[in-house]
């Protein structure tokens, strides 16, 4: 049997940040694209201003919801100072998105519950799931700011292979 | 099902969310539960369905019995909980496989191997077999939605109570989902049948016999259903492999031969016997108690290898298959993770300021304000389960000599505060109870209960008055005081302490997160 081929990203923060939407966001993204999607969460206790992570795996089919040697091919990361939780996961040509951060801070400016649907931009240029399927997956999971989302993630994917 | 489709049906679905629609396919007429991570999301789905009449309920001995008994009248029927919550269930779990079901009755449990957010990680699957019922294994949400359809057919086909047992790590899952069709189930007629309702010694001793009859032919099924899966490839190396465990083997070893549990009670002993001829070396991989290892020890076969026992301890990682392959031990890991910590303009902050200045003995109990116990307040200092604040602070009371103080919020009150309290009146006890009052059960994301005055589905009811109950329990004086006002608080609880009565102080603040969600609508 071969390996099958599997794309990892991990998105991580701290509670509150969007860390869980932004990971929902790209799961429907690739189910729309026709993807088999595990995505892991965390509930309760954990999500009291304490570290968040979500990981994300997508192909033609999934069976672990954690990649199994632990390592990932994309970091985003929404808290510089929780960077180092995973900075040494990531496979040998991975992408690790956190040299954008400060630039998704700088376009949000004081709207800082944007910086997820900026990194989620960045983070679609280097994926190759059509963008049509990225505004279905945001229409799906935002109720809120639906076009303001739309119009930062756009900003990301314009900044994202800049870097 | 192909999941490599796209198709307007799909759905990204937790594994709760895809175990309740898979019960609400099956045509589930009855749910109840009480909120506890990493189970709220069953009840909170089931709640949206307008044919399923649907609660959580005041604790989960109580949603067991209601549930069961619905069960009993004739209508398909869901209990749901967290590991934890179904020791409180547990009277009512033991008889419930000697009287049986009428309609199907599933028993969701879900364990917290790593404890994310639970005081202990007990292994249900041990439940399963005391209370001599059959156990369900799904390894990820689209098995949790195949699996309780099961688990509803072999409830009424074997007349008994079935356990479907998830994880935190395929609870809080998502992949691809399809929705189907739901199924209508009329509901059976309800028989008086006093010989099987009625568990009096006479006829609970028939219903014993009758259960274990049962049992032999779930086994004989346990051998030959395709819950149980060979899947024979390279000889050398095979697994026997539960849960989500079972995907993490697969992909890290995708050319060896498996041996997939989906039931693991009643065992099926010569369906592992078999695998275990057919292939050279086997590892058995499960996660928390050695459940499986101590069934296939009992077999005598040879050529098998199990996790060394530190690997008891915590949830199993990919990473953990190597290494228990090469019989390792387990390296606990410290992580760096920050620690969790209240909310911003929390209402407990302003009770553990307070109570960090008073310098008492705090006995707490579960809820976001066990975070007390850590700094900056570091002024809680008991916790072990849901009542314990109260319980705990009268047997603290009666053995040390300093002020002790107990911490309970609304809902935990409510599960399983007012027998204690009670109990502290009856005995004579004095000291001071807090019941902070934030009007939800904050920590599981904002449920109601009986003293928030809504259901489950969002209706209003009759609202259960803190006050009155505290003071019919017993309580000498019942205050209702609003945390923010600082001095007010402090005096009134200086005042309290000082007493020498049995005295109950509602804290009364909403969750910040409450007027938020509140906000948003
Ligand atoms: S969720 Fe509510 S009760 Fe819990 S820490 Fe936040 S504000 Fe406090």
């Amino acid at each position: 049997m071969k390996k099958i081929q599997i794309t990892d990203v991990i998105f991580y923060g701290v509670g509150g940040q969007g860390v869980l939407t932004a990971a929902e966001v790209m799961g429907w993204a690739a189910l729309l694209n026709g993807h088999h999607v595990k995505k892991t969460e965390v509930h309760g206790m954990a999500q009291r201003g304490g570290s968040v992570e979500s990981f994300i795996r997508f192909g033609k089919q999934v069976y672990s919801p954690l990649p199994v040697d632990s390592h990932v091919d994309f970091l985003v990361c929404l808290h510089p100072e929780e960077h180092v939780r995973f900075k040494d996961n990531l496979k040998p040509r991975g992408v690790d998105l956190i040299k954008y951060l400060e630039k998704a801070r700088e376009a949000v400016a004081d709207k800082k519950q944007f910086t997820n649907t900026f990194m989620l931009g960045v983070l679609s240029h280097y994926l190759s799931i059509p963008e049509s399927c990225w505004l279905t997956a945001m229409e799906k999971v935002f109720h809120r700011s639906i076009e303001e989302n739309k119009a930062f993630f756009a900003q990301g994917r314009k900044m994202g292979g800049s870097l | 099902m192909s999941l490599h489709r796209k198709d307007e049906n799909l759905f990204l679905f937790s594994g709760n969310e895809a175990l309740a629609q898979g019960a609400y396919e099956s045509g589930l007429q009855f749910a109840a539960g009480y909120p506890g991570t990493p189970s709220t999301e069953i009840i909170e789905y089931l709640s949206h369905l307008k044919e399923v009449d649907c609660q959580w309920s005041v604790n989960e001995k109580v949603a067991f019995e209601v549930a069961l008994a619905a069960a009993i009248g004739g209508k398909r029927s869901l209990y749901a909980s967290k590991h934890v919550g179904l020791n409180v269930a547990m009277d009512s779990l033991m008889t419930s496989s000697y009287v049986g079901v009428n309609a199907g009755f599933v028993i969701v449990s879900c364990d917290d191997p790593g404890m994310p957010s639970s005081q202990n990680e007990q292994d249900s699957r041990c439940f399963a077999k005391v209370a001599k019922i059959p156990l369900l294994e799904p390894s990820s949400p689209s098995e949790a939605k195949e699996f309780v359809k099961k688990a509803f057919e072999i409830s009424e086909q074997f007349d008994i109570p079935v356990m479907v047992r998830m994880t935190t790590r395929i609870c809080h899952t998502k992949e691809n989902v399809a929705l189907g069709l739901r199924t209508e189930i009329p509901v059976r007629p309800f028989g008086v049948n006093a010989q099987k309702y009625v568990m009096v010694p006479r006829n609970a001793y028939q219903r014993h016999i009758n259960l274990e009859e049962r049992l032999v032919k779930l086994k004989a099924w346990a051998e030959k259903t395709s819950l149980n899966k060979i899947e024979i490839s390279d000889k050398k190396i095979g697994f026997i492999a539960n849960s989500v465990v079972y995907f993490y083997a697969k992909e890290s070893y995708p050319e060896a031969s498996f041996l997939k549990l989906g039931m693991s009670f009643p065992f099926p002993e010569n369906k592992v016997k078999d695998f275990c001829r057919k292939v050279k070396k086997v590892f058995v991989l499960e996660e928390l108690e050695p459940f499986l290892e101590e069934h296939i020890r009992a077999l005598g076969v040879k050529n098998v290898q199990f996790k060394d026992p530190s690997f008891r301890v915590g949830e199993l990682r990919p990473e953990d298959i190597l290494s228990i392959v090469k019989g390792k031990k387990k390296e606990h890991k410290k992580t760096i993770s920050r620690p969790p910590s209240l909310c911003l303009g929390c209402p407990h902050r302003f009770v553990f300021d307070l109570l960090k200045k008073l310098n008492v003995v705090v006995a707490g109990d579960i809820g976001c304000y066990t975070l007390g116990f850590s700094p900056p307040y570091e002024s809680l200092h008991t916790c072990l389960c849901m009542g314990s604040g109260i319980t705990f602070f009268e047997g603290l009371s009666r053995s040390i000599d300093k002020k002790v103080v107990g911490v309970i919020g609304d809902s935990t009150f409510v599960h399983s505060g007012i027998t204690g309290l009670i109990n502290a009146a009856y005995n004579k006890t004095k000291g001071t109870i807090l019941i902070l009052d934030n009007g939800t059960t904050a920590m599981t994301g904002g449920q109601s209960h009986p003293a928030t005055g809504t259901t489950v589905k969002g209706e209003l009811t009759k609202q259960l008055s803190l006050e009155a109950i505290a003071q019919a329990a017993g309580a000498d004086t019942v205050d209702v005081i609003d945390p923010a006002k600082h001095q007010e608080f402090e005096e009134l609880l200086r005042r309290r302490i000082e007493e020498n009565n049995l005295s109950v102080i509602i804290v009364r603040r909403p969750c910040i997160l409450l007027i938020k969600s509140q906000k948003k609508q």
